[in-house]
């Protein structure tokens, strides 16, 4: 039965969280859960399910990446709210750990990319912990332009690859 | 260390030839002009009395000719054209013969092997107008060393001819790009002969590798590596293959001053090699540090708020310039060696990052980045602000000065359907003489070592 809730509810949970943000091309493969008990509150639309505290809930409950515009490091609206609903997910899963990293268009020398991935990937970290998470259960990192998850020469591609992408490293459903 | 091979002796017999006494002027080469009339210079293929030593001479011969017309200073006058045939070269050519087909230099040549296997290459440079020897001069050396040997021989013809020093018998490392069956990028160390000779990877695809720089000695080079994780300097040892995080989360000595989740980047050695100037990330953002490799202790140079990167020292080892984006957008600063008396060395508009100072100490080369495009320029360390700009395309990176201080190496990248490619390039000071530097697949961040002993 818990397993049926869960469903239910991380799907309309989704379809908020996926409105705004930019389609990715490296959303990490979902497990298969177990078998579903036939629902009995009437029918759902079942996508791909997953399990509580997975990647794949994470993902598609919270988000797991913000936008930064060109050569930026400060956190819009939108950049807020995804963080936000990290925060409140990890609240859920006191266990799970995060690496949060950097990462820039294509647009900037090597270097440079480096420090501006570093300073997105801390403005994240920064409101995660204004928003209560705990310090040592985030690391940081930039991959500068060097891990695009979109890798054509095009202003759509490097919209996409500004941003801090979090992923979950330690103490989640795997 | 031995040394490689031995220059015998200055000594191909000085023998006292002289012209005709006409009144030009000798043959001399301008390296700060931007050279579209490059000087014609016949290489006959250098002789030798074996079958063995004949195709030995042609390999050197190749080689050398290869190196003077890449500098795009010189012009290999076609093999084709020759009258006269070089077979002995102390005896004196017939000068008429090489002025008729408009060879102002003749660099002739000979390869001798000896018993115990070693090579002997002896040479003449003349002048054919004048009808003067300019340099003789014999090399010896183990076989494999054939290479060497015709770079150092190159750049002995490029300095009596031009009066200055060479480059051609140097290596560059820089990072081999592209991405792994499952799109994951490989950012690869590779190392290779300045005209693309001799290529080997030095780290593998299993870590990112990036921004390499060459120690004076060229005998160790620093580099960004992500075999931790994270951007982390290192410091790898040619001669050995031995690597170390010099500021690795969690180590001791330095690395305990430093944030465990900071990164370090491109780090560069001063003049003497004793010490390294790096940006490390702390949680107020990346300053520039300067570590000391003998006591391992680093200091803090700069503490702005702004993001302090790309350290570079003067050839005299007492003042740094980096970028920062303390002023608004990115621009180049210097300061003393402990930190004081920042000022700003550029003004224009735009985006300026990667300053790399002249082996000469006048110029800094940056990167420059306007709207869409991007520039390789120098700039005067002076304060003045008086740039040129020598290249300009869709994607510029990482200028690595020739030790001599007259070409640049940088990344260039071009604009594809399926992502930018990019290739290592090479420009003169002047902005003259593009080339595609001989690299296998994509490459960039190129580091040029040291004229090698």
């Amino acid at each position: 039965m818990k397993m049926k809730l869960f469903a239910i509810a991380a799907l309309g949970a989704f379809a908020t969280a996926c409105a705004s943000t930019p389609p990715v091309d490296d959303t990490p493969p979902v497990r298969n859960p177990d078998p579903i008990v036939e629902p009995d509150t009437g029918p759902v639309d079942t996508g791909p399910g997953y399990e509580l505290g997975s990647t794949a809930h994470f993902v598609e409950a919270a988000g797991d990446r913000v936008f930064f515009g060109l050569d930026r490091h400060d956190l819009s609206d939108e950049a807020r709210a995804t963080l936000r609903r990290q925060a409140a997910w990890l609240a859920s899963y006191p266990g799970a750990r995060i690496l949060v990293a950097g990462n820039c268009d294509e647009r900037g020398t090597r270097e440079y990319n480096l420090a501006l991935g570093a300073r997105r990937a801390n403005a994240a970290r920064t409101y995660l912990i204004s928003q209560g998470v705990d310090p040592s259960r985030i690391s940081t990192t930039s991959y500068g332009k060097e891990r695009p998850s979109c890798t054509q020469s095009t202003e759509a591609c490097w919209a996409i690859n500004r941003n801090a992408a979090t992923t979950l490293v330690g103490g989640y459903t795997n | 260390m031995t040394r490689p091979f031995v220059l015998i002796a200055a000594l191909l017999a000085l023998i006292g030839w002289t012209s005709a006494a006409t009144a030009q002027e000798p043959l001399r080469v301008d390296v700060t002009q931007g050279n579209l009339d490059p000087m014609p210079i016949a290489v006959p293929d250098f002789v030798g009395v074996s079958d063995e030593a004949m195709r030995r001479g042609a390999d050197i011969t190749r080689v050398v000719a290869n190196d003077l017309a890449s500098s795009g200073l010189f012009a290999p006058v076609d093999q084709d054209a020759f009258i006269e045939d070089i077979a002995n070269i102390d005896l004196r050519p017939r000068f008429s013969d090489w002025r008729v087909i408009n060879a102002d230099a003749l660099l002739v040549g000979s390869v001798t092997i000896q018993e115990d296997g070693r090579l002997v290459v002896g040479f003449r440079l003349w002048d054919t107008r004048l009808e003067e020897q300019l340099l003789g001069l014999q090399y010896r050396t183990a076989p494999e060393n054939w290479r060497r040997v015709a770079h150092r021989l190159a750049d002995a013809v490029y300095e009596r001819l031009t009066g200055e020093t060479g480059y051609f018998n140097t290596r560059i490392v820089y990072v081999s790009e592209g991405r792994g069956i499952e799109g994951e990028p490989i950012r690869q160390l590779a190392l290779m002969d300045q005209d693309g000779a001799n290529p080997s990877f030095l780290t593998d695809r299993s870590y990112m590798a990036l921004l390499p720089n060459y120690s004076p000695s060229a005998q160790e080079i620093t580099y960004v590596s992500f075999l931790d994780g994270q951007a982390t300097t290192y410091l790898y040892n040619l001669e050995t293959g031995r690597q170390e995080a010099l500021f690795a989360s969690g180590g001791a000595g330095a690395a305990s001053q430093v944030d465990p989740d900071g990164q370090s980047l491109s780090a560069r050695f001063s003049p003497d090699g004793s010490e390294l100037a790096v940006s490390i990330e702390t949680r107020s953002g990346h300053d520039i540090h300067l570590f000391d490799l003998r006591t391992r202790s680093l200091q803090r140079l700069t503490q702005h708020p702004a993001d302090d990167v790309e350290p570079s020292f003067s050839p005299d080892g007492e003042r740094i310039v980096f970028s920062s984006a303390r002023g608004g957008g990115s621009q180049l600063y210097v300061m003393n060696r402990d930190g004081t008396e920042v000022q700003r060395v550029t003004f224009g508009s735009g985006r300026y990052t990667t300053p790399v100072w002249s082996p000469r100490g006048d110029l800094i080369a940056f990167t420059k980045q306007v709207g869409g495009q991007f520039m390789l320029g120098v700039v005067r360390a002076d304060g003045s602000g008086i740039e040129r700009i020598l290249y300009e395309g869709y994607f510029v990176d990482t200028p690595a000065w020739s030790p001599n201080g007259r070409v640049l190496l940088f990344t260039r990248g071009e604009q594809r359907t399926n992502g930018t490619r990019y290739e290592i390039w090479s420009v003169d000071l002047a902005g003259f003489n593009l080339r595609r530097l001989a690299t296998g697949g994509m490459a960039s961040d190129p580091a040029w070592s040291p004229l090698i002993e």
